[in-house]
Protein backbone atom coordinates (compact mmCIF):
# COMPACT_ATOMS: atom_id res chain seq x y z
CA UNK A 1 0.00 0.00 0.00
CA UNK A 2 1.37 3.39 -0.92
CA UNK A 3 1.96 5.98 1.75
CA UNK A 4 -0.92 8.40 2.36
CA UNK A 5 -0.63 11.75 0.66
CA UNK A 6 -0.84 13.52 3.99
CA UNK A 7 -0.16 12.04 7.39
CA UNK A 8 -0.16 14.14 10.56
CA UNK A 9 0.95 12.33 13.72
CA UNK A 10 0.82 13.75 17.23
CA UNK A 11 1.10 17.34 16.07
CA UNK A 12 1.50 19.81 18.93
CA UNK A 13 1.77 23.56 18.57
CA UNK A 14 2.55 26.07 21.32
CA UNK A 15 2.59 29.82 20.99
CA UNK A 16 5.30 31.67 22.89
CA UNK A 17 4.09 34.84 24.52
CA UNK A 18 5.84 37.46 26.57
CA UNK A 19 4.21 37.94 29.95
CA UNK A 20 6.03 40.73 31.62
CA UNK A 21 9.42 42.01 30.53
CA UNK A 22 11.36 39.09 29.09
CA UNK A 23 9.55 36.31 30.87
CA UNK A 24 7.99 33.99 28.34
CA UNK A 25 5.23 31.46 28.59
CA UNK A 26 4.12 28.77 26.15
CA UNK A 27 0.41 28.68 25.41
CA UNK A 28 -0.58 25.27 24.04
CA UNK A 29 -2.86 25.46 20.99
CA UNK A 30 -2.68 21.97 19.51
CA UNK A 31 -2.08 19.11 21.93
CA UNK A 32 -2.15 16.00 19.77
CA UNK A 33 -3.60 16.18 16.27
CA UNK A 34 -3.75 13.09 14.04
CA UNK A 35 -5.00 13.21 10.48
CA UNK A 36 -4.54 10.95 7.48
CA UNK A 37 -5.71 11.80 3.96
CA UNK A 38 -5.17 9.49 1.00
CA UNK A 39 -5.40 10.32 -2.68
CA UNK A 40 -9.04 10.04 -3.74
CA UNK A 41 -10.40 10.87 -0.29
CA UNK A 42 -12.39 13.71 1.21
CA UNK A 43 -11.62 13.84 4.92
CA UNK A 44 -13.80 16.10 7.04
CA UNK A 45 -12.19 17.75 10.06
CA UNK A 46 -15.04 18.65 12.40
CA UNK A 47 -15.06 20.35 15.79
CA UNK A 48 -16.00 23.40 17.81
CA UNK A 49 -14.65 26.82 16.99
CA UNK A 50 -11.35 27.22 18.78
CA UNK A 51 -10.65 23.47 18.61
CA UNK A 52 -7.65 24.12 16.35
CA UNK A 53 -8.99 23.08 12.95
CA UNK A 54 -7.76 26.10 10.99
CA UNK A 55 -4.50 26.04 12.90
CA UNK A 56 -3.89 22.46 11.75
CA UNK A 57 -4.48 23.45 8.12
CA UNK A 58 -2.06 26.34 8.42
CA UNK A 59 0.53 24.13 10.14
CA UNK A 60 0.38 21.60 7.30
CA UNK A 61 1.26 24.40 4.89
CA UNK A 62 4.08 25.68 7.09
CA UNK A 63 2.27 28.98 7.49
CA UNK A 64 2.39 29.35 11.29
CA UNK A 65 3.69 32.64 12.71
CA UNK A 66 7.29 32.78 13.99
CA UNK A 67 6.33 32.48 17.68
CA UNK A 68 4.81 29.03 17.11
CA UNK A 69 6.68 25.95 18.33
CA UNK A 70 5.81 22.70 16.60
CA UNK A 71 6.30 19.07 17.64
CA UNK A 72 5.19 15.84 16.00
CA UNK A 73 5.37 14.86 12.33
CA UNK A 74 3.73 16.03 9.14
CA UNK A 75 4.53 13.68 6.26
CA UNK A 76 3.67 14.18 2.61
CA UNK A 77 3.87 11.06 0.41
CA UNK A 78 5.31 9.23 3.40
CA UNK A 79 8.17 11.65 3.89
CA UNK A 80 8.30 13.78 7.04
CA UNK A 81 8.79 17.42 6.06
CA UNK A 82 9.97 20.46 7.99
CA UNK A 83 7.75 23.57 8.06
CA UNK A 84 10.07 25.21 5.50
CA UNK A 85 9.78 22.27 3.14
CA UNK A 86 6.00 22.29 3.52
CA UNK A 87 5.90 25.96 2.82
CA UNK A 88 7.65 25.39 -0.49
CA UNK A 89 4.86 22.99 -1.44
CA UNK A 90 2.22 25.63 -0.77
CA UNK A 91 0.71 26.52 -4.13
CA UNK A 92 2.71 23.72 -5.78
CA UNK A 93 0.58 20.69 -5.21
CA UNK A 94 -0.72 21.74 -1.80
CA UNK A 95 -3.37 24.45 -1.78
CA UNK A 96 -5.20 26.27 0.98
CA UNK A 97 -8.73 27.40 0.24
CA UNK A 98 -8.90 30.15 2.86
CA UNK A 99 -11.78 30.89 5.13
CA UNK A 100 -12.70 34.39 4.04
CA UNK A 101 -12.51 36.92 1.26
CA UNK A 102 -10.06 38.90 3.40
CA UNK A 103 -7.39 36.62 1.89
CA UNK A 104 -7.95 38.35 -1.46
CA UNK A 105 -5.92 41.47 -2.22
CA UNK A 106 -8.37 44.31 -1.52
CA UNK A 107 -6.59 46.70 -3.90
CA UNK A 108 -6.49 44.48 -6.95
CA UNK A 109 -9.27 43.54 -9.36
CA UNK A 110 -10.61 39.98 -9.31
CA UNK A 111 -9.55 39.27 -12.91
CA UNK A 112 -5.97 40.20 -12.18
CA UNK A 113 -5.81 38.01 -9.08
CA UNK A 114 -7.37 34.97 -10.72
CA UNK A 115 -5.16 35.34 -13.83
CA UNK A 116 -2.11 35.51 -11.60
CA UNK A 117 -3.11 32.27 -9.91
CA UNK A 118 -3.60 30.63 -13.32
CA UNK A 119 -0.23 31.88 -14.53
CA UNK A 120 1.62 30.69 -11.43
CA UNK A 121 -0.04 27.30 -11.78
CA UNK A 122 1.41 27.06 -15.31
CA UNK A 123 -1.72 27.35 -17.43
CA UNK A 124 -0.79 28.01 -21.06
CA UNK A 125 -3.45 30.71 -21.48
CA UNK A 126 -3.99 32.22 -18.01
CA UNK A 127 -6.60 34.69 -19.26
CA UNK A 128 -8.82 32.02 -20.73
CA UNK A 129 -8.25 29.61 -17.87
CA UNK A 130 -9.25 32.31 -15.36
CA UNK A 131 -12.40 33.29 -17.26
CA UNK A 132 -13.38 29.68 -17.73
CA UNK A 133 -12.83 28.80 -14.05
CA UNK A 134 -15.08 31.70 -13.01
CA UNK A 135 -17.70 30.93 -15.67
CA UNK A 136 -17.91 27.32 -14.49
CA UNK A 137 -18.98 28.69 -11.13
CA UNK A 138 -21.62 30.99 -12.56
CA UNK A 139 -19.53 34.17 -12.45
CA UNK A 140 -19.68 36.26 -15.63
CA UNK A 141 -17.00 38.47 -17.19
CA UNK A 142 -18.26 41.53 -15.31
CA UNK A 143 -16.79 40.03 -12.12
CA UNK A 144 -13.27 40.31 -13.56
CA UNK A 145 -13.34 44.09 -13.25
CA UNK A 146 -14.61 44.18 -9.69
CA UNK A 147 -12.68 44.60 -6.48
CA UNK A 148 -13.15 42.09 -3.62
CA UNK A 149 -15.38 44.46 -1.61
CA UNK A 150 -17.79 44.64 -4.55
CA UNK A 151 -18.57 40.92 -4.29
CA UNK A 152 -21.21 39.34 -2.08
CA UNK A 153 -20.03 36.73 0.42
CA UNK A 154 -21.19 33.90 -1.82
CA UNK A 155 -19.47 35.33 -4.91
CA UNK A 156 -16.20 35.83 -3.05
CA UNK A 157 -16.35 32.23 -1.89
CA UNK A 158 -16.82 31.05 -5.48
CA UNK A 159 -13.86 33.15 -6.61
CA UNK A 160 -11.70 31.50 -3.94
CA UNK A 161 -12.87 28.04 -5.04
CA UNK A 162 -12.07 28.89 -8.66
CA UNK A 163 -8.56 29.99 -7.67
CA UNK A 164 -7.99 26.88 -5.58
CA UNK A 165 -9.06 24.55 -8.38
CA UNK A 166 -6.92 26.45 -10.91
CA UNK A 167 -3.82 25.45 -8.94
CA UNK A 168 -4.61 21.79 -9.75
CA UNK A 169 -3.92 20.68 -6.18
CA UNK A 170 -2.93 17.15 -5.19
CA UNK A 171 -3.80 18.12 -1.63
CA UNK A 172 -6.50 20.72 -0.96
CA UNK A 173 -7.06 22.12 2.52
CA UNK A 174 -10.44 23.82 2.49
CA UNK A 175 -10.94 25.96 5.60
CA UNK A 176 -14.65 26.48 6.40
CA UNK A 177 -15.47 26.91 2.70
CA UNK A 178 -19.25 26.95 3.14
CA UNK A 179 -19.94 29.07 6.24
CA UNK A 180 -22.78 31.47 5.61
CA UNK A 181 -23.58 30.10 2.16
CA UNK A 182 -27.17 29.20 1.22
CA UNK A 183 -27.91 25.47 1.12
CA UNK A 184 -27.75 25.05 -2.66
CA UNK A 185 -24.34 26.75 -2.87
CA UNK A 186 -23.07 24.62 0.01
CA UNK A 187 -23.99 21.51 -1.94
CA UNK A 188 -22.41 22.81 -5.18
CA UNK A 189 -19.19 23.72 -3.40
CA UNK A 190 -18.90 20.40 -1.62
CA UNK A 191 -19.56 18.54 -4.86
CA UNK A 192 -16.52 20.30 -6.33
CA UNK A 193 -14.39 18.74 -3.63
CA UNK A 194 -15.85 15.31 -4.37
CA UNK A 195 -14.98 15.76 -8.05
CA UNK A 196 -11.42 16.82 -7.18
CA UNK A 197 -10.99 13.79 -4.94
CA UNK A 198 -12.48 11.43 -7.50
CA UNK A 199 -9.87 12.75 -9.95
CA UNK A 200 -7.13 11.67 -7.52
CA UNK A 201 -6.62 14.56 -5.11
CA UNK A 202 -6.82 14.39 -1.32
CA UNK A 203 -9.19 16.95 0.18
CA UNK A 204 -9.25 17.98 3.83
CA UNK A 205 -12.53 19.74 4.54
CA UNK A 206 -12.36 21.84 7.70
CA UNK A 207 -15.86 22.62 8.92
CA UNK A 208 -18.12 22.96 11.93
CA UNK A 209 -21.15 21.91 9.88
CA UNK A 210 -21.25 18.19 10.46
CA UNK A 211 -24.38 17.43 8.47
CA UNK A 212 -23.16 19.03 5.24
CA UNK A 213 -19.78 17.30 5.53
CA UNK A 214 -21.37 13.86 5.75
CA UNK A 215 -22.65 14.12 2.17
CA UNK A 216 -19.15 14.11 0.68
CA UNK A 217 -16.71 12.82 3.29
CA UNK A 218 -15.09 9.39 3.27
CA UNK A 219 -14.05 9.81 6.89
CA UNK A 220 -14.86 12.26 9.66
CA UNK A 221 -12.10 13.32 12.02
CA UNK A 222 -13.47 14.84 15.22
CA UNK A 223 -11.28 17.36 17.03
CA UNK A 224 -11.75 18.97 20.40
CA UNK A 225 -9.60 21.33 22.44
CA UNK A 226 -6.62 20.97 20.13
CA UNK A 227 -6.57 17.20 19.77
CA UNK A 228 -8.07 14.51 17.60
CA UNK A 229 -10.59 12.57 19.68
CA UNK A 230 -12.21 10.29 17.10
CA UNK A 231 -12.16 9.12 13.50
CA UNK A 232 -15.64 8.08 12.46
CA UNK A 233 -17.27 6.45 9.45
CA UNK A 234 -19.92 8.79 7.90
CA UNK A 235 -22.31 5.82 7.76
CA UNK A 236 -22.38 5.80 11.58
CA UNK A 237 -24.09 9.20 11.67
CA UNK A 238 -27.62 7.92 11.44
CA UNK A 239 -30.65 7.55 13.69
CA UNK A 240 -29.79 8.35 17.29
CA UNK A 241 -26.09 7.81 16.69
CA UNK A 242 -25.90 4.47 18.50
CA UNK A 243 -23.22 3.31 16.03
CA UNK A 244 -20.89 6.14 17.06
CA UNK A 245 -18.36 4.87 19.56
CA UNK A 246 -17.00 8.10 21.01
CA UNK A 247 -19.24 10.00 23.45
CA UNK A 248 -18.27 13.43 22.09
CA UNK A 249 -18.97 12.39 18.50
CA UNK A 250 -22.35 11.08 19.61
CA UNK A 251 -23.05 14.30 21.55
CA UNK A 252 -22.30 16.38 18.44
CA UNK A 253 -24.70 14.28 16.38
CA UNK A 254 -27.48 14.29 18.97
CA UNK A 255 -27.19 18.05 19.51
CA UNK A 256 -28.05 18.78 15.87
CA UNK A 257 -31.45 20.34 15.20
CA UNK A 258 -33.64 17.52 13.94
CA UNK A 259 -31.67 14.87 15.86
CA UNK A 260 -32.97 15.77 19.30
CA UNK A 261 -31.21 19.12 19.86
CA UNK A 262 -29.91 17.56 23.05
CA UNK A 263 -27.62 19.35 25.48
CA UNK A 264 -25.10 16.95 27.02
CA UNK A 265 -25.21 16.72 30.81
CA UNK A 266 -21.60 17.59 31.50
CA UNK A 267 -19.56 20.37 29.95
CA UNK B 1 -46.46 42.94 21.49
CA UNK B 2 -43.71 43.82 19.02
CA UNK B 3 -45.16 44.89 15.67
CA UNK B 4 -43.82 45.94 12.32
CA UNK B 5 -46.52 47.57 10.21
CA UNK B 6 -45.95 48.08 6.49
CA UNK B 7 -42.20 48.62 6.95
CA UNK B 8 -40.19 49.78 3.94
CA UNK B 9 -36.42 50.14 3.96
CA UNK B 10 -33.59 50.66 1.47
CA UNK B 11 -29.91 51.45 1.87
CA UNK B 12 -29.98 54.78 0.00
CA UNK B 13 -32.47 56.34 -2.39
CA UNK B 14 -30.79 54.86 -5.49
CA UNK B 15 -30.86 51.33 -4.07
CA UNK B 16 -33.63 48.76 -4.55
CA UNK B 17 -35.96 48.15 -1.62
CA UNK B 18 -34.64 45.58 0.83
CA UNK B 19 -37.85 45.57 2.82
CA UNK B 20 -41.10 46.32 0.99
CA UNK B 21 -44.19 46.51 3.13
CA UNK B 22 -43.22 44.02 5.83
CA UNK B 23 -45.71 43.13 8.56
CA UNK B 24 -44.64 41.07 11.54
CA UNK B 25 -45.90 40.46 15.07
CA UNK B 26 -44.19 38.85 18.02
CA UNK B 27 -46.30 38.49 21.18
CA UNK B 28 -44.86 38.66 24.70
CA UNK B 29 -43.14 35.39 25.52
CA UNK B 30 -43.61 34.07 21.99
CA UNK B 31 -40.73 32.58 19.96
CA UNK B 32 -41.03 33.30 16.24
CA UNK B 33 -38.61 31.94 13.63
CA UNK B 34 -37.62 34.06 10.62
CA UNK B 35 -36.28 31.93 7.77
CA UNK B 36 -35.12 32.67 4.25
CA UNK B 37 -32.15 32.69 1.88
CA UNK B 38 -29.20 35.04 2.31
CA UNK B 39 -29.86 38.40 0.70
CA UNK B 40 -33.53 38.16 1.61
CA UNK B 41 -33.40 41.05 4.05
CA UNK B 42 -33.55 39.01 7.26
CA UNK B 43 -30.74 40.89 8.97
CA UNK B 44 -32.04 44.22 7.74
CA UNK B 45 -35.42 43.49 9.27
CA UNK B 46 -33.69 42.43 12.50
CA UNK B 47 -31.85 45.76 12.66
CA UNK B 48 -34.98 47.76 11.91
CA UNK B 49 -36.89 45.97 14.68
CA UNK B 50 -34.11 46.67 17.19
CA UNK B 51 -33.95 50.35 16.25
CA UNK B 52 -30.49 50.20 14.65
CA UNK B 53 -32.04 51.31 11.35
CA UNK B 54 -34.99 53.66 10.87
CA UNK B 55 -37.59 52.47 8.36
CA UNK B 56 -38.24 54.75 5.36
CA UNK B 57 -41.96 54.09 5.74
CA UNK B 58 -44.11 52.27 8.24
CA UNK B 59 -43.74 51.80 11.97
CA UNK B 60 -42.12 49.51 14.49
CA UNK B 61 -43.95 49.56 17.80
CA UNK B 62 -43.73 47.91 21.19
CA UNK B 63 -47.14 47.82 22.91
CA UNK B 64 -48.43 50.36 20.42
CA UNK B 65 -45.79 53.06 20.72
CA UNK B 66 -42.49 53.63 18.97
CA UNK B 67 -39.52 53.10 21.34
CA UNK B 68 -37.79 56.40 22.02
CA UNK B 69 -34.06 56.81 21.92
CA UNK B 70 -32.28 58.10 25.04
CA UNK B 71 -34.79 56.71 27.47
CA UNK B 72 -32.64 53.85 28.65
CA UNK B 73 -31.90 50.63 26.82
CA UNK B 74 -33.99 49.81 23.77
CA UNK B 75 -36.75 47.32 24.66
CA UNK B 76 -35.77 45.25 21.61
CA UNK B 77 -32.22 43.90 21.94
CA UNK B 78 -30.30 42.54 18.96
CA UNK B 79 -27.80 39.68 19.34
CA UNK B 80 -25.56 39.01 16.33
CA UNK B 81 -23.71 36.09 14.78
CA UNK B 82 -20.16 37.22 15.54
CA UNK B 83 -19.82 37.99 19.26
CA UNK B 84 -16.22 39.13 18.82
CA UNK B 85 -17.49 41.99 16.66
CA UNK B 86 -20.07 43.01 19.25
CA UNK B 87 -17.74 43.65 22.20
CA UNK B 88 -14.85 46.06 22.61
CA UNK B 89 -11.67 43.92 22.44
CA UNK B 90 -9.96 46.20 24.99
CA UNK B 91 -12.65 45.88 27.62
CA UNK B 92 -12.85 43.08 30.13
CA UNK B 93 -16.02 41.01 30.17
CA UNK B 94 -17.00 42.75 33.41
CA UNK B 95 -16.74 46.18 31.80
CA UNK B 96 -18.71 45.07 28.74
CA UNK B 97 -21.50 43.85 31.01
CA UNK B 98 -21.36 46.96 33.19
CA UNK B 99 -21.90 49.13 30.10
CA UNK B 100 -25.55 48.07 30.20
CA UNK B 101 -25.91 50.10 33.40
CA UNK B 102 -26.06 46.96 35.50
CA UNK B 103 -24.48 47.30 38.92
CA UNK B 104 -21.85 45.02 40.46
CA UNK B 105 -24.57 43.14 42.30
CA UNK B 106 -26.49 42.34 39.14
CA UNK B 107 -23.31 41.16 37.41
CA UNK B 108 -22.27 39.07 40.40
CA UNK B 109 -25.76 37.57 40.51
CA UNK B 110 -25.61 36.36 36.89
CA UNK B 111 -26.33 32.67 36.53
CA UNK B 112 -23.11 30.65 36.23
CA UNK B 113 -24.65 28.73 33.38
CA UNK B 114 -24.67 31.95 31.40
CA UNK B 115 -21.49 33.70 32.55
CA UNK B 116 -18.90 32.01 34.78
CA UNK B 117 -17.41 34.32 37.41
CA UNK B 118 -13.89 33.38 36.21
CA UNK B 119 -14.54 35.04 32.84
CA UNK B 120 -15.34 38.45 34.29
CA UNK B 121 -11.79 39.76 34.47
CA UNK B 122 -10.69 38.27 31.16
CA UNK B 123 -10.64 39.92 27.77
CA UNK B 124 -12.87 38.75 24.91
CA UNK B 125 -10.04 36.90 23.11
CA UNK B 126 -9.27 34.94 26.28
CA UNK B 127 -12.54 32.99 26.19
CA UNK B 128 -13.93 30.84 23.38
CA UNK B 129 -16.44 31.97 20.74
CA UNK B 130 -19.26 30.02 22.35
CA UNK B 131 -18.44 31.49 25.77
CA UNK B 132 -18.33 34.99 24.35
CA UNK B 133 -21.71 34.46 22.73
CA UNK B 134 -23.10 33.60 26.18
CA UNK B 135 -21.65 36.87 27.51
CA UNK B 136 -23.29 38.64 24.60
CA UNK B 137 -26.65 37.12 25.50
CA UNK B 138 -26.18 37.97 29.16
CA UNK B 139 -25.49 41.57 28.17
CA UNK B 140 -28.70 41.76 26.17
CA UNK B 141 -30.68 40.21 29.04
CA UNK B 142 -29.16 42.57 31.64
CA UNK B 143 -30.94 45.47 29.93
CA UNK B 144 -34.24 43.75 30.85
CA UNK B 145 -35.53 43.79 27.28
CA UNK B 146 -39.09 43.02 26.27
CA UNK B 147 -37.89 41.30 23.09
CA UNK B 148 -34.69 39.68 21.86
CA UNK B 149 -33.87 39.48 18.15
CA UNK B 150 -31.34 36.65 17.69
CA UNK B 151 -29.76 36.97 14.24
CA UNK B 152 -27.88 33.74 13.38
CA UNK B 153 -26.47 33.73 16.90
CA UNK B 154 -25.19 30.15 16.65
CA UNK B 155 -24.29 29.97 12.93
CA UNK B 156 -20.55 29.83 13.59
CA UNK B 157 -20.72 27.45 16.53
CA UNK B 158 -20.59 23.67 16.76
CA UNK B 159 -23.77 21.69 17.37
CA UNK B 160 -23.23 21.06 21.09
CA UNK B 161 -22.54 24.72 21.84
CA UNK B 162 -25.49 25.72 19.66
CA UNK B 163 -27.92 23.50 21.56
CA UNK B 164 -26.57 24.74 24.89
CA UNK B 165 -26.91 28.44 24.00
CA UNK B 166 -30.46 28.05 22.73
CA UNK B 167 -31.48 26.12 25.82
CA UNK B 168 -30.15 28.96 27.99
CA UNK B 169 -31.81 31.70 25.93
CA UNK B 170 -35.20 30.00 25.74
CA UNK B 171 -35.22 29.22 29.45
CA UNK B 172 -34.40 32.82 30.42
CA UNK B 173 -36.94 34.29 28.01
CA UNK B 174 -39.67 31.92 29.12
CA UNK B 175 -39.03 32.85 32.76
CA UNK B 176 -39.15 36.60 32.08
CA UNK B 177 -41.88 36.60 29.42
CA UNK B 178 -39.48 37.95 26.78
CA UNK B 179 -40.52 37.50 23.16
CA UNK B 180 -37.89 36.15 20.77
CA UNK B 181 -37.41 36.53 17.03
CA UNK B 182 -35.00 33.79 15.95
CA UNK B 183 -33.41 34.60 12.59
CA UNK B 184 -31.67 31.80 10.71
CA UNK B 185 -31.17 30.18 7.33
CA UNK B 186 -31.39 26.82 9.14
CA UNK B 187 -35.01 25.69 9.07
CA UNK B 188 -34.31 22.63 11.21
CA UNK B 189 -32.93 24.88 13.94
CA UNK B 190 -36.00 27.14 13.82
CA UNK B 191 -38.29 24.13 14.00
CA UNK B 192 -36.54 23.20 17.26
CA UNK B 193 -36.77 26.61 18.90
CA UNK B 194 -39.74 28.49 17.45
CA UNK B 195 -43.48 28.18 17.94
CA UNK B 196 -44.12 29.42 14.40
CA UNK B 197 -41.92 30.22 11.41
CA UNK B 198 -42.21 33.17 9.04
CA UNK B 199 -40.57 32.92 5.61
CA UNK B 200 -38.91 35.86 3.95
CA UNK B 201 -38.18 35.86 0.27
CA UNK B 202 -36.22 38.61 -1.48
CA UNK B 203 -38.52 41.41 -2.63
CA UNK B 204 -38.94 42.03 -6.34
CA UNK B 205 -37.51 45.34 -7.43
CA UNK B 206 -40.44 47.74 -7.27
CA UNK B 207 -41.29 50.98 -5.54
CA UNK B 208 -44.01 51.58 -2.97
CA UNK B 209 -47.45 51.75 -4.51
Amino acid sequence: MTAPLLEVRGLEVDFLQYERGLRRRAVPALTGMDLTARAGEVVALVGASGAGKSLLAHAVLGLLPPNAVERGTVAVDGEPLSPEQRRRLAGHGTTLLPQSASFLDPLSRIGRQVRRTARLAGHADPRRAAEQALAERGLGREVLRRYPHELSGGMARRVLVAMAVLTRPRLLLADEPTTGLPTDLVRTTLREFRVLADAGAAVVLVTHELRAALDVADRVVIVRDGRTVDVADPAGFTGDGAALAHPYTRALWQALPGNGFRVPEVR
Amino acid sequence: MLRADDVWFRYGSAQPWTLAGVDLQVADGEVVGLCGPSGGGKSTLARVLAGHLRPDRGRVTVDGSEPRARRGPHPVQLVLQHPERAVDPRWTIRRALAATGAGDDAIAALDEELVRPTWLDRYPHEISGGELQRVNLARALLTRPRFVVADEITASLDAVTQARIWALLLERCRAAGIGVLAVSHDRLLLEEVAGRIVDRTPVPDRGPA
